[in-house]
Formats: C-alpha cells, sequence, structure tokens
C-alpha cells in the first residue's frame, strides 16, 4: 500500500511500487485527463503538478512521490487555471485535445510563477510537451490571453 | 485517400430530398441511442428528456429543447463535430447554446460518406464536403416540421411562423416558444419533401466564427478517449510484436511474465503475443519478461539504403504512364537547357499523439468496440470475417481520437484485428484493452510510402519551359486492400500519383509515368498522401526552373497557370501578403534568410505558401514566418479553416526537418520522439492564414494545409544559401 495526495485527497493504492504516478491515476484512481503519450518523459501530455511544478507523470514512480502534493488537470481550481481554460476556449487552442491537458499544466505553472511571460518564457516552459496537432500558435496565444486577463 | 473519383453525390436538390427522405423517423425514447463516453462527455444526450423528435438520422431534438447532431464523421481533432454541427444549426435556426453533438453508430444504410458510395468513414478531406448538403438538408426538414407543428397549434399560417436562436415566433400574435414545446406534435407530422436552403447572404453562423463543440471537454480533461474507456472486468492487452514485417510466432516462454502480480493471461495470436494484466503497467512488465522465438523465414530484411537503390534502378526504365501529352523526348532533345534533378522522400510514421488502441468486447455472436473509428464499414466487415460476426451485430462507439492523420482508417484494420483476436483468444472471457506503447506505435508499419522521383525537364531560348518528364517510384498504398479496385486503375494507383499527373502547369510535352514496386513493409494514406511528395517535386523543381530561366518564382508559375485560375489567386494572394519581391530584413552576422514559395492543390483545395526562413552559421535553420491562402470553397468555420492550416503547417515541418523511418536489416530504428522528432512550440513560425472569400462548395481543409510547406521552405533555403534540398528531411551539410 502506498498513500498519495492527489487533488487534495490522500488515496491509498495497491500496486507495485514501481508503478508510473501516470498509470495509478490512470487505471487506479480513475483519473484519466492526464495521458500516455511516449511513456519516457519526451512528450509531456503525462504532465501534473508536483508541488506546484509540472512533472512528467510517466517517469515517476509511484514510491518517489512521498509527501508531494499532485495535482492533475481535473484539480486545476485556482485563478490561473480558470483563465487559462477560459483562454483555451476563447481561442479555440484544441485539435484532437489529446495533448491538452499536459500543456494546461504546465501553462499553469508558468504562469503561478511569472505573470507575464515573454515568448522566450513560453518556450521554455512549454517546449516539453509536444502537439502532434500542432496548435502551437494557439497555445502561445492563449496564455498570453490568459496573463492578460489576470492582469 | 482520394476515393473522391467516386461521387455519388446527388446532383440536384432533387435527388437529394430523395435520397434523405428515405432515413428514419421514430420517436427516440431516453438512452435507446447509448450514449457513449466520447458522446456524452459533450453531448449530455437526452437523459431524462420524456419525448424526442428525431425527424432523421442526424438530428434529434428533445422536450427540453436540446438539438443533438448525430455526427458521421471521427472527431480527430480537424474540427468536424463543430462543423457538422454548423450545418444543422444554421438551417434550423438553432441557438448554437442548445446544440450539442455525438457520434453516430456504425451504419452506412444511414451515414456512408456520400463521396465513398455505400462506405462508411472518414478521410480524404471530405468530411464537410459530402455532408454539406446532407446536413442543411437534415436540419432545415426539422425547422420545417417545428414551424408546422407549431403552426398547427397556435391555428396560424406556417408561413407566418419565423424561427429565430431556437425560438418559434408568430409575430402577430406576439407568440414565443421553444422547440421543446412542439416535439411531440413535430414527430407526428409527415417528412416535408419540398423544402428550400437559405441563401448565403441569410447565413447566421456558416462563414461566421462559432465556439468549437469540443472546446470544453479538451480544456478540462474531460474528454474521453480509447485511452480512457475502463469497463467493468476489462483487461489490458499489452503486445509483442515481432522484431520485423511478416515474421511470425515460433514459440515463448510466458514463465516470468506470469511472475509478474497483475499479469493475468499470455495468448499467442500468430504475427504476435499478447499479456493481459489488470492493468496497463502490470501488462507492460509481462510484455516485455516474455521470451519469444520468432520464425523469420518470411521477414522482411532489408536496410531502407537497400530499398532506396532498387528504386534507384528502377527509375532507369519506363513505368505505367499516369499522364502523356505532345512528345516529351522529342521536346527535350530540342531544348537549349535541360535540367534534372532526383528526390528521395523516406518513410513516415504518423505517430499521432494517442498511440494506437481498441477495447473489444466480444459476446455471443455480437461484439462492441470503443475505438477512435474511422472506418466503420470496412473494420465492420473485417471483424465479422475474424470473429465469425455477421458485420452488422458488430457495434462501434466512435470516441474521440487523440489524432490520426489517416492512421486509424487502417486498410487492414490491422490494431482492431489485433484486439479482437486477444479478445477471442481468451473466448471473449472479459473485455479487452488493447494499449500500444509509443514503440510499438512507431514500429507497427502502415507508414507514409518511401518514394523516389526524378524529372527532367526543357526551356527553350527564351526561358519557356517546353518539355516534362517526371518519374516516380513508390509502393502503392491500395493495391491489395479491399480499395483496390477503386484506387488502382490501369496499373496507377492514383494515391501515387495524385499532385504530379495533375500538374496544374501548362506544358506542351509531358510525361508522367509511376513504378510501383512491391515491397514488404506495410504502407497506408497519411495526411495528404500522394501530395506529401508530389507537392515537393513538382514545386520545387519548378522553382529551380524558374531560377534557370532568369525568371522570378511567381510570375514564372503565374504564367504557367493560365487555365488554373484558383491555383492563381491563392498564388497571388500568398505573395501579396507575404511583400513577394521585397527585401526581407537581414538576418544577424553570419546568418542568411530567404522566402520560397510553392502551391498546390489537394482534394479539391487550393492552398499556397510563402515560407520565410533563417539559416544560421551552423546550417541549422529556423522557419520565421509562414503565410497562407486557401481557397476551399466556402469556408464553413474560418477559424477551424485557419487552425487546420496551422496545424498541417506545423505537421508538415515536423517532417521537412526531421521526419524519416529507417530499416536495418528490415528492423524499425526509430522508436519515440527522441528519434523520431516532432516540432515544439519553440520551432513554430507566425502563421498568417488569409482565406479566399468564395461561394464554390466547400471541400476540405484537414490535408491541403500540408502539401506546400516542404516545398516553400526547401526553395526559402534555396534562395537563403543557394543550395537545393532534394531529399527529406531536409539537412543542410
Ligand atoms: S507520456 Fe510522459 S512525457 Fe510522454
Ligand atoms: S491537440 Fe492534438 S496533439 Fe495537441
Amino acid at each position: 500500500m502506498v498513500q498519495i495526495s492527489v487533488n487534495g485527497k490522500m488515496i491509498a493504492l495497491d500496486v507495485a511500487p514501481d508503478t508510473p504516478l501516470l498509470w495509478c491515476l490512470r487505471d487506479h484512481v480513475g483519473l484519466t485527463g492526464s495521458k500516455y503519450g511516449c511513456g519516457i518523459g519526451l512528450c509531456g501530455a503525462c504532465s501534473v503538478l508536483m508541488d506546484g511544478v509540472s512533472v512528467r507523470s510517466c517517469s515517476i514512480p509511484v514510491s518517489a512521490v512521498g509527501r508531494a502534493k499532485i495535482t492533475t488537470v481535473e484539480g486545476l481550481d485556482d485563478k490561473v487555471a480558470k483563465s487559462l481554460q477560459a483562454a483555451w476556449q476563447k481561442l479555440d487552442v484544441s485539435q484532437c485535445g489529446y495533448c491538452q491537458s499536459g500543456q494546461l499544466v504546465s501553462a499553469t505553472a508558468l504562469l503561478r510563477k511569472k505573470r507575464n511571460p515573454s515568448d522566450a518564457d513560453i518556450d521554455a516552459a512549454l517546449s516539453g510537451n509536444l502537439c502532434r496537432c500542432a496548435t502551437y500558435v494557439r497555445i502561445r496565444a492563449a496564455v498570453k490571453e490568459a496573463a492578460k486577463a489576470l492582469l | 485517400m482520394t476515393t473522391r473519383k467516386h461521387n455519388i453525390q446527388p446532383s440536384s436538390r432533387r435527388d437529394f430530398i430523395k435520397l434523405i427522405g428515405g432515413l428514419t423517423l421514430g420517436f427516440c425514447l431516453p438512452g435507446s441511442r447509448d450514449a457513449t463516453a466520447a458522446g456524452a462527455t459533450i453531448a449530455d444526450a437526452n437523459a431524462g428528456v420524456s419525448a424526442a423528435f428525431e425527424p432523421n438520422a442526424f438530428v434529434r431534438i428533445g422536450a427540453d429543447s436540446k438539438v443533438t447532431v448525430i455526427a458521421k464523421h471521427l472527431e480527430m481533432g480537424q474540427g468536424v463535430y463543430t462543423g457538422l454541427a454548423t450545418l444543422v444549426a444554421e438551417e434550423l435556426d438553432a441557438d448554437w447554446d442548445q446544440v450539442s453533438v455525438e457520434g453516430a453508430p456504425a451504419d452506412a444504410k444511414h451515414y456512408n460518406n456520400l463521396l465513398w458510395g455505400p462506405f462508411q468513414g472518414t478521410g480524404g478531406s471530405t468530411a464537410i464536403a459530402n455532408s454539406f448538403d446532407q446536413l442543411r438538408n437534415a436540419g432545415a426538414i426539422a425547422r420545417a416540421m417545428l414551424v408546422s407543428a407549431a403552426a398547427g397549434q397556435w391555428g396560424v399560417p406556417a408561413k407566418d411562423v419565423s424561427v429565430s436562436r431556437g425560438r418559434l415566433i408568430h409575430a402577430a400574435t406576439k407568440r414565443n416558444a421553444s422547440f421543446g414545446e412542439f416535439v411531440v406534435h413535430a414527430a407526428e407530422l409527415p417528412i416535408p419533401t419540398d423544402i428550400s436552403l437559405k441563401q448565403a447572404k441569410d447565413f447566421i453562423y456558416i462563414g461566421k466564427h462559432v465556439p468549437r463543440k469540443d472546446g470544453k471537454a479538451k480544456a478540462t480533461g474531460k474528454a474521453i478517449f480509447t485511452q480512457d474507456i475502463r469497463l467493468p472486468g476489462m483487461l489490458t492487452g499489452v503486445v509483442a510484436h515481432p522484431p520485423r514485417f511478416g515474421s511470425t510466432v515460433k514459440g515463448f516462454d510466458a514463465d516470468a511474465a506470469l511472475q509478474i502480480p497483475g499479469v493475468v493471461d499470455v495468448v499467442s495470436i500468430g504475427n504476435a503475443v499478447a499479456v493481459l494484466g489488470n492493468d496497463f503497467w502490470s501488462a507492460k512488465k509481462g510484455r516485455d519478461a516474455l521470451i519469444i522465438k520468432w520464425n523469420d523465414s518470411n521477414a522482411f530484411k532489408l536496410d531502407s539504403s537497400e530499398i532506396m537503390a532498387q528504386y534507384n534502378i528502377l527509375a532507369r526504365g519506363p513505368g505505367a504512364i499516369a499522364r502523356a501529352e505532345g512528345d516529351a523526348d522529342t521536346a527535350l532533345r530540342s531544348a537549349k537547357k535541360v535540367i534534372q534533378a532526383a528526390f528521395e522522400f523516406p518513410y513516415l510514421a504518423h505517430a499521432a499523439m494517442e498511440p494506437m488502441n481498441c477495447v473489444v468486447r466480444l459476446g455471443k455472436g455480437e461484439c462492441e468496440v470503443w475505438n477512435g473509428e474511422q472506418f466503420q464499414s470496412g473494420d465492420q466487415m473485417a471483424l465479422g470475417q475474424v470473429l465469425g460476426i455477421s458485420p452488422e451485430k458488430i457495434k462501434l462507439n466512435m470516441l474521440f481520437a487523440g489524432g490520426s492523420f489517416g492512421r486509424r482508417a487502417n486498410p487492414a484494420s490491422d490494431y482492431i484485428l489485433e484486439c479482437a483476436r486477444i479478445a477471442k483468444a481468451i473466448n471473449g472471457r472479459a473485455p479487452v484493452k488493447l494499449v500500444w506503447t509509443r514503440e510499438d506505435d512507431m514500429r507497427a508499419g502502415y507508414y507514409r510510402p518511401m518514394f523516389y522521383h526524378t524529372i527532367k525537364a526543357g526551356l527553350d531560348a527564351k526561358g519557356n519551359l517546353i518539355a516534362w518528364k517526371h518519374r516516380l517510384v513508390g509502393q502503392s498504398i491500395g493495391t491489395g486492400t479491399a480499395m483496390e479496385a477503386m484506387m488502382v486503375k490501369d496499373g496507377i494507383d492514383h494515391t501515387s500519383v495524385e499532385g504530379a499527373s495533375n500538374l496544374p502547369y501548362q506544358i506542351s510535352n509531358l510525361t508522367v509515368d509511376l513504378h510501383s514496386p512491391v515491397i514488404g513493409v506495410p504502407v497506408q494514406w497519411w495526411r495528404s498522401v500522394g501530395s506529401t511528395h508530389t507537392a515537393f517535386s513538382t514545386e520545387t523543381f519548378i522553382d529551380e526552373l524558374a531560377v534557370a530561366a532568369g525568371k522570378d518564382a511567381v510570375a514564372f508559375r503565374l504564367a504557367l497557370l493560365t487555365k488554373h485560375p484558383r491555383h492563381v489567386e491563392v498564388l497571388k494572394l500568398a505573395a501579396a501578403k507575404a511583400g513577394w519581391g521585397k527585401r526581407l530584413a537581414p538576418g544577424a552576422k553570419g546568418e542568411k534568410r530567404g522566402r520560397g514559395i510553392a502551391v498546390h492543390e489537394s482534394f479539391n483545395s487550393f492552398v499556397a505558401q510563402v515560407v520565410e526562413v533563417t539559416v544560421k552559421a551552423d546550417k541549422s535553420y529556423k522557419v520565421d514566418r509562414v503565410v497562407c491562402a486557401v481557397d476551399c470553397g466556402i469556408a464553413v468555420n474560418p477559424d477551424i479553416v485557419r487552425a487546420q492550416m496551422e496545424g498541417g503547417i506545423g505537421f508538415a515541418m515536423s517532417a521537412a526537418k526531421y521526419g524519416a523511418i529507417t530499416l536495418n536489416d528490415g528492423v524499425v530504428d526509430q522508436s519515440n520522439f527522441h528519434d523520431y522528432r516532432i516540432v515544439n512550440i519553440s520551432e513554430m513560425p507566425k502563421v498568417e492564414v488569409h482565406i479566399v472569400p468564395s461561394a464554390k462548395a466547400p471541400t476540405g481543409v484537414g490535408e491541403p494545409g500540408v502539401p506546400p510547406f516542404a516545398p516553400a521552405l526547401a526553395n526559402a533555403i534555396a534562395a537563403a544559401t543557394g543550395k537545393r534540398l532534394r531529399k527529406l528531411p531536409l539537412v543542410l551539410v
């Protein structure tokens, strides 16, 4: 048994300790917003917040989570995340949508730290979140739109 | 896919009404059409609604006034759920917010792709093109019936009842009611056969901005994909595929796999071994612990460089003629200047963000599938054969797909059958979810075929283009599939030569021929299909000829496009918006900048792009800006058209900069995004999209944004450096 904190709740899981956090969330907690894209930390589809930092949940064994607070896309509910989600819809960022949970998680981590990110800040924070549909033009615009709405 | 030639689209509105008149009329009881997980997330169906009005297979209106549009096409990112809903809402005069969308069941009688005959499926950028009349009619019929019902109840003439944003209105008596108030009466009325559609000037949604219907679900992590399906008792299957195409299982040792907690079973399905577990991670560990002996006697064992060498040899002799006009050989002999070039294109993986996956629940004489379902009729048939079940007993739940780019419309139903075979191997005792890892997905084949092209052209003394000989060598996508009869005519697979055999430039002596070698690497359509390579060779070579003729690249093209006004228009528009002819701002010290252009028609849409590139001192390059002009007829949702151009450009850029699947002794070299790279946000240029205003019937936009990008980029690199890159991916050395 391992206990982890997900979206503000403590959850007990009966899984092998090497099970990646991603698959705990998806197959055992029932939170499927975080996606599997590559399994080795290359695409960002599985991004979650770990104590506020965007991490690749596919590459973190559940045994390494410890007391860290995990927030998935389903648990994003602060002002920053809400304004990002509103901007995402306003600019119709999503195409297939499969990468977008991860994009929003990483964008939330960025905007919480930097309220007025430059293009370089956006590149640095989001270049680990791949989008095969290449919605990048709108991701950039939506991050700026959300930042503006938060001012 | 380009089966659009087989057009059974009714030629007149009258024929059309006949067609739609045969569709179901009936009441829809709550839950009678199962709201699948994907549908439910954005459709929230009609749960709790006591009666509903379902005038045809595409529209359902509940007593709560909710309008549900039944989408016959797969939403894989291209925005089709929104597009189809727009068409219905327009003619129904519904309020956009009252409209939701759910995926249609597999039922080719009602949901066939009108451009593919009796076949249900999505592809070839046909979704809006084939639905434009059909879904507007569906909306108009529903509207007319609601109007009649209201008029009847109010005792006023139907012609005096108007509809606006979801309200039925009789102005003279100040009556104003919702759709829901009349659904019971409307459902009892005969289906009208005499309806008229709106004039373009009266459109309230078509050509305007409406937000995507899937936007909220996708911005909150709530959209449901195949990967997210979990049925009671379901097992997850992870498979070991053979290292080479064509290998089979000789034997395997499952002891170690079965030791892993959570692993439930191990089964061989002939060309793969599947480990079934209670969750993905257990099953994957089990898969990795398998010891398998493969029988390689029929395996494909060439290197990709050996394949290319064979293509090179084939290209020395004539192939099957795809187009011949005048006498190219004689004209070449009389030419003042002859130029030739050869082009190499690698295999490409689709690499959709959601690796292929599928859920199968196998019952007695029936079966249910959850999938990003793109090829309903083909998949039903294939499943029926493998499972011994009649195709109509196979229920297909069409979920959102996390991208496809062609992959989920597999002519062999490959991953779907794999899942079905696993379910069969365990006698259907549990539902099975097949999950491919990224590595499985990358190595499973069905690639954009490798191609080798040569083009030889001649200019006369005045620099006029008088001869063109284009030879293509590459595998046929259609041969050996159920679509062969439709796709391959006289030895020419249309998808091999599209974009080359219909070269728009006026050249009196022109030959296009094709070799279609049979190679044991599975191939498939990949976003924009033949145009992924034909646009590149033709548009970079025409550029090269312009330089040789001492003419401007745009002017040279325009002079040869006298019979192609739509090419001309996008070419001029892109050039004008990009400031063609004006000097580019110079780059930093050691950097070279260049601008390139390309124009291409695919899937009956016309796109021109201007690319600006900066080549750095270390020979790397950065695309700074892309200006895109598109003519797709009526732009039903202009913002989605723009999104598809932006996305198509980014998708094309991954292939142009990095894309290559290579083989070593038949084994695929690539495995994941580190060796099959796709561009990230920092590489994405500024993109400006300009849509040509048009009253013509709408054509596709999912694919046509892809083809012009790579040639425009290569032309820009040539402008910057003088180097002509003719081998993909584009690498400066
Ligand atoms: S799935 Fe975790 S980074 Fe790709
Ligand atoms: S929206 Fe499809 S991968 Fe990003």
